[in-house]
């Protein structure tokens, strides 16, 4: 049941990284790591879930902005959607990241959501969001996955106990840019594929990603393995605003004399993560961009897939998105 | 008749207020010593309390009081109750707790030990009908405003009879009516459809929630409350408070969205005045998103089935029509008798039977939001009309031309005339603003995975009621001061009408103020804001009131300069007499004679006829200046109309389910224009929420559980900024009403349904004559349909995805 009013806790605002390291590792899981806030403002106002501590990594300057390294982009985790949206940099060699980014939700939640905000939220699953005691809440049941359950907006895939999706719109094109995630915490830094960041249930099920709570997603890599080849993005939504997918896709392919010499596609709300079409891939490598190739690509694309039972709208309408992809980019 | 205010834009009074920031809603009052509360909500869809222990709440610092159910007045019938031990959906209040601030009155919420005995609850009217069926309330299954709670089962064999995912038509209706001979006219019918369909209800999510702070001084109750109405609110809020409505001070000056849910009284705004009086402070209730999800109310769901017969031509013959209402656990709103009228004007059929019942379901109170009922049936009927158009070979329009009332034309089950129609015209002018012949030709035309669909759709609402009475007052400084108790739900029509008093005064608008918005003001015994009404209902106030006020004038410049009134005639702002222009007075004088002549003139004697709060009102003024006071005594014989015409072209993408709305044109019968812009601006953002019930909104509940799914706005998916289409437009048929002083009659909510009707025509006709028999139609139908997949709900599901 929606509280809509928001508990104490102690607010902190470090100004340096090392500042919020030191924080995030004497709260450990009592500490709550706030950005832009556009997810963590609901669960707290919601009382679905507390925290003792909220550490506003707002302040952090070296956290933000969009730097150009020798091989490739980094980004600085508290960048804003709308900066990604808007930046040259990415819009000349990234136009699927940027493209992305201009479909979060709606124009005053990009101008403060964050990208590290956007690939580390939480699920967006109803149940789990209202605050019930769901397996991914620390409870024994999933409410989604019954034979009653109002499931329309959860996974064809990998359902282990929990049937939520990846709700990311820029998650997806991430995945396939092959970029890698900067994580630091006390013990130093390491580097994650982005592909390996984000982990269904059958991994952790009351987690997204791999952050644990000591953790600080610092900075997002981008390779320039991928820089200025052709890329898809779509998102279908109930509304041009707002909302999130129903399913998204995004591709990065290089194409020459009208062959698709490689590809990555990647679709989101479909899994509990980023689901990489590695069946589409090695369907369209080496062959023809062409209407046939792209409705052969569409067909494959929801191999394995086990609808609930509302959503199986989602096997045609992630069909028709990888089609739309190979045919259109 | 060229008028001097009518039919010319203005900019209403408030607008500043709304724009600038200065306007103050019930939430943005503070006074001294004021508290806030929280409530605590019910968990469960049904379920009996069986203990309370609040000891831990009360010992926090800060916690100045607790109300439960046993504080308020206990529920009758079915009727909405402010705290509950028998919740009847989840979110009923069930206590609340005030605090010194609003953290430490929801910390305190928190630390209530509540325990429940679950009850058997249902969502779907069908399972409750059913033999042994569980029922949303212990008194009953069925329930409306006027129908007293009662328990109805259909048989099994009622269900048994019928073909699957068809509504049964041969159980028990509470509601009955017919005329003309049903079965002979579907006999002699060329095309005859049969389908069951479903409308979903949704919920009104007014932006500004349902917040109000209360106090109690010197006897008097004062309530700061968010309303669409205010005269007419007064009574029955009043006695939710168990006061007289003469101890009552009420304040609205500012409605931040209500669309039928806060037109007449309710349950929630009586809390804080409970609060305080037993705390002693004053209480502001400040009602959350998630709150008003669950007491702001929805639209009644509709599990239906109709039979429909056209002759050869296009006429409609026969209509054979069953309705069962999702009526939540309440009294509800009477979508459900409504509905078959507006198929019944409409449609004109030669005969129609219409039989329908509310059934309780444990969700949300359902209240009249937009078009109740209306809405909603013309989204199931309009499709019909383009079945029979493309078999019998007639142009869409045209067949509803074929169909459409007049003058002359009878509706509903007692054949109630109407006052006048011109629905052929309103489908003329939308047709031309819209460019039908053209555009209708690029219906189904093909680009890649996109199609053009076009559509053509109507509705109606009776637009106005008779009897309320007026009030005006010209002061000795000139100012002619129009006092309105109607309410200002936000569409700026308490303003279009109050210059119909200006108009008949012969006044400068830089000269006239409107009184209210606080019932210190003097307000007159005016109707709810509510049901398209204002334009007709409030035109009649005003003009009587105005005549009254003219007539004084008159006897005053005979007074004062000899001959008789009628010797004399109104000028600018001046009375002055027909053959000798020296004699003359400003309205300013005449108002301080008026004072000097006392007796009728200045109020100290009012009419007799009038209610007693505008009696109260005008002895208030009495004294002040001229006094312009009367009760609506103009003869009406029928129901007023508006009748609405709604085209919209989409592009609808057969891949991804989702649609542009590439054009949209309305046109109204709403006899004559008083306010062009506001005119546009409701026949716009109509199409807007037509939008959203056609496409969009939804409630969604887990039956297994009884909870909601879609209790935020962005769940609820009200129509955003770029799913509506940037530009649209508008036309009006303006003929005045003949029983309606200066011609005026209501329009606001058949122009939502005319865009929704339109809009399922247009998706149907992009799918190539695909019909959903639901709404809302979501891209995940259109998905399924046009992959040739099955939908995920059943026919006659409610609540669902």
């Amino acid at each position: 049941m929606s509280k809509d009013m928001m508990p104490m806790f102690e607010l902190f605002q470090p100004t340096d990284l090392s500042g919020a390291l030191d924080l995030v590792e004497r709260y450990g899981a009592d500490g709550w790591k706030v950005a832009g806030g556009q997810d963590s403002l609901d669960w707290l106002k919601d009382r679905a879930k507390r925290t003792k501590a909220v550490i506003d990594l707002t302040r952090i300057a070296e956290m933000k902005g969009i730097r150009e390294t020798a091989d490739g982009l980094e980004i600085g985790a508290l960048t804003t959607l709308t900066e990604i949206e808007e930046s040259s940099l990415i819009r000349e060699k990234f136009a699927l990241l940027a493209g992305a980014a201009s479909r979060v939700a709606s124009p005053q939640i990009r101008n403060v959501g964050t990208i590290g905000g956007n690939v580390s939220q939480d699920a967006r699953c109803w149940y789990y969001r209202g605050g019930m005691d769901c397996y991914r809440a620390g409870g024994s049941t999933c409410y989604a996955d019954t034979p009653q359950g109002m499931n329309r907006e959860h996974c064809l895939f990998g359902a282990d106990r929990c049937v939520a999706v990846s709700p990311s719109d820029t998650a997806p094109a991430l995945v396939a840019l092959d970029a890698s995630m900067v994580i630091q915490n006390a013990d130093g830094e390491r580097v994650v594929a982005a592909e390996d960041f984000f982990i269904g249930p059958q991994v952790d099920i009351e987690r997204m990603t791999v952050l644990q709570a000591d953790d600080i997603l610092t900075a997002i890599r981008i390779p320039n393995t991928w820089a200025n080849a052709t890329f898809y993005f779509e998102k279908v939504a109930d509304r041009k605003t707002w909302d999130f997918a129903l399913v998204n896709i995004a591709a990065a392919m290089r194409v020459s004399g009208g062959t698709i010499e490689d590809i990555r596609i990647v679709a989101g709300g479909v899994e509990c993560v980023p689901r990489r079409l590695s069946v589409v891939e090695n369907v369209v490598k080496g062959s023809a961009k062409n209407a046939d190739t792209a409705k052969l690509a569409g067909g494959s694309a929801s191999r394995g897939a086990i609808p609930l039972n509302y959503n199986q709208f989602k096997i045609p309408l992630l069909e028709n998105l990888v089609m739309r992809a190979i045919r259109d980019a | 008749m060229a008028h001097k205010l009518l039919g010319k834009d203005f900019t209403p009074p408030d607008i500043r207020g709304k724009v600038t920031g200065k306007a103050k809603y019930a939430e943005d009052f503070r006074v001294d010593g004021m508290v806030f509360a929280k409530m605590l909500l019910s968990p469960m869809p049904h379920a009996r309390v069986t203990s309370i222990d609040t000891s831990e709440a009360e010992a926090m610092p800060g916690v100045l009081g607790v109300l439960t159910a046993d504080d308020v007045p206990p529920g009758q019938g079915a009727n909405e109750v402010i705290l509950t031990n028998t919740p009847h959906f989840i979110g009923e209040p069930i206590l609340a707790i005030a605090a010194i601030d609003e953290t430490t009155a929801a910390d305190a919420i928190e630390k209530v030990k509540v325990e429940y005995e679950p009850l058997p609850y249902v969502i779907d009217p069908l399972e409750s009908l059913y033999p042994g069926g569980p029922d949303a309330r212990e008194g009953g299954n069925v329930a409306n405003l006027q129908i007293p709670l009662q328990t109805v089962k259909w048989t099994a064999r009622d269900f048994a009879e019928v073909e699957e995912n068809q509504l049964p038509m041969s159980g028990q209706p509470v509601v009955e009516w017919s005329y003309g001979d049903l079965e002979a006219e579907f006999e002699k019918s060329a095309v005859v459809y049969d389908e069951t369909f479903v409308t979903a209800s949704n919920s009104h999510h007014s932006m500004e929630p349902r917040t109000a702070m209360s106090y109690w001084e010197n006897g008097k109750c004062f309530v700061y409350g968010s309303s669409q109405s205010q005269s007419f609110f007064m009574p029955g809020l009043a006695g939710l408070i168990g006061i007289d409505s003469k101890d009552l001070v009420y304040i609205a000056e500012f409605c931040g969205g209500g669309f039928g849910s806060k037109g007449a009284p309710y349950a929630l705004m009586a809390l804080p005045a409970y609060m305080s009086k037993k705390i002693g402070r004053p209480v502001m209730l400040r009602v959350t998103r998630a709150e008003e999800y669950y007491l702001g109310s929805n639209r009644a769901g509709f599990q239906g089935r109709a039979r429909i017969g056209f002759a050869k031509n296009g006429k409609v013959n026969a209509v054979d029509l069953y309705l069962v209402q999702s009526n939540g656990p309440n009294s509800g709103f009477w979508d459900f008798t409504d509905a078959p009228g507006a198929v019944s004007i409409c449609y004109q059929p030669n005969a129609m039977r219409y039989r329908g019942l509310p059934v309780l379901t444990n969700t949300p109170p359902g209240g009249p939001q937009r078009g109740p009922g209306e809405n909603q049936i013309a989204c199931a009927f309009e499709p019909f009309l383009d079945r029979a158009a493309a078999e019998l070979g007639i142009d869409r329009v045209e067949i509803r031309k074929i169909n459409a009332p007049d003058n002359d034309s009878l509706f509903d089950g007692h054949q109630n005339p109407v006052t006048s129609a011109y629905q052929r015209e309103c489908l003329t002018i939308g047709a031309e603003k819209f460019g039908w012949n053209e555009k209708s030709k690029r219906s189904r035309e093909r680009k890649g995975s996109k199609v053009i669909g076009v559509g053509v759709g109507q509705a109606y609402h009776s637009a106005g009621f008779a009897g309320f009475d007026g009030l005006v007052r010209i002061t000795p400084d000139g100012i002619l001061h129009i006092h309105s108790g109607v309410g200002n739900l936000g569409t700026y029509s308490y303003a279009a009408t109050a210059r119909i008093a200006a108009e008949v005064l012969n006044y400068d608008w830089e000269h006239c103020v409107i009184e209210r918005g606080d019932s210190r003001k003097q307000l007159p015994w005016n109707f709810m804001q509510v049901g398209s009404n204002t334009s007709f209902t409030m035109g009649r106030s005003y003009h009587a009131a105005a005549v009254d006020a003219k007539n004084k004038l008159l006897e005053i410049a005979a007074a004062t300069h000899g001959g008789s009134p009628d010797d004399y005639e109104l000028g600018d702002e001046v009375v002055r007499s027909k053959a000798d222009g020296a004699a003359k007075m400003t309205y300013a004088e005449a108002a301080q004679k008026a004072i000097e002549m006392a007796g009728k003139f200045d109020g100290s004697e009012p009419p007799a006829d009038i209610n007693p709060m505008t009696t109260a009102s005008t002895a208030a003024l009495a004294g002040s200046g001229l006094i312009g006071v009367a009760k609506d005594n103009y003869e009406i014989n029928g129901v007023p109309p508006a009748l609405a015409t709604g085209f919209m072209m989409i592009e609808l993408d057969t891949e991804t389910g989702t649609f542009e709305i590439l054009d949209y044109a309305g046109a109204i019968d709403c006899g004559t224009v008083i306010h062009p812009m506001g005119l546009a601006t409701q026949i716009k953002g109509g199409a807007v929420m037509g939008i959203g019930l056609a496409s969009k909104e939804r409630i969604v509940y887990d039956p297994q559980n009884g909870v909601a799914a879609n209790v935020g706005f962005y769940q609820a998916k009200p129509p955003s900024y770029l799913d509506v289409p940037a530009t649209m437009e508008w036309g009006a048929v303006d003929i005045a009403d003949p029983q309606s002083p200066l011609g005026t009659r209501g329009m606001g909510e058949p122009v939502m349904g005319c865009a929704a009707s339109a809009l399922v025509c247009a998706i149907s006709d992009a799918l190539g004559g695909h019909y959903f028999n639901r709404t809302p139609i979501v891209a995940d139908m259109i998905v399924n349909a046009v992959s040739g997949r099955p939908q995920s709900h059943k026919p006659l599901q409610v609540a669902t995805f």
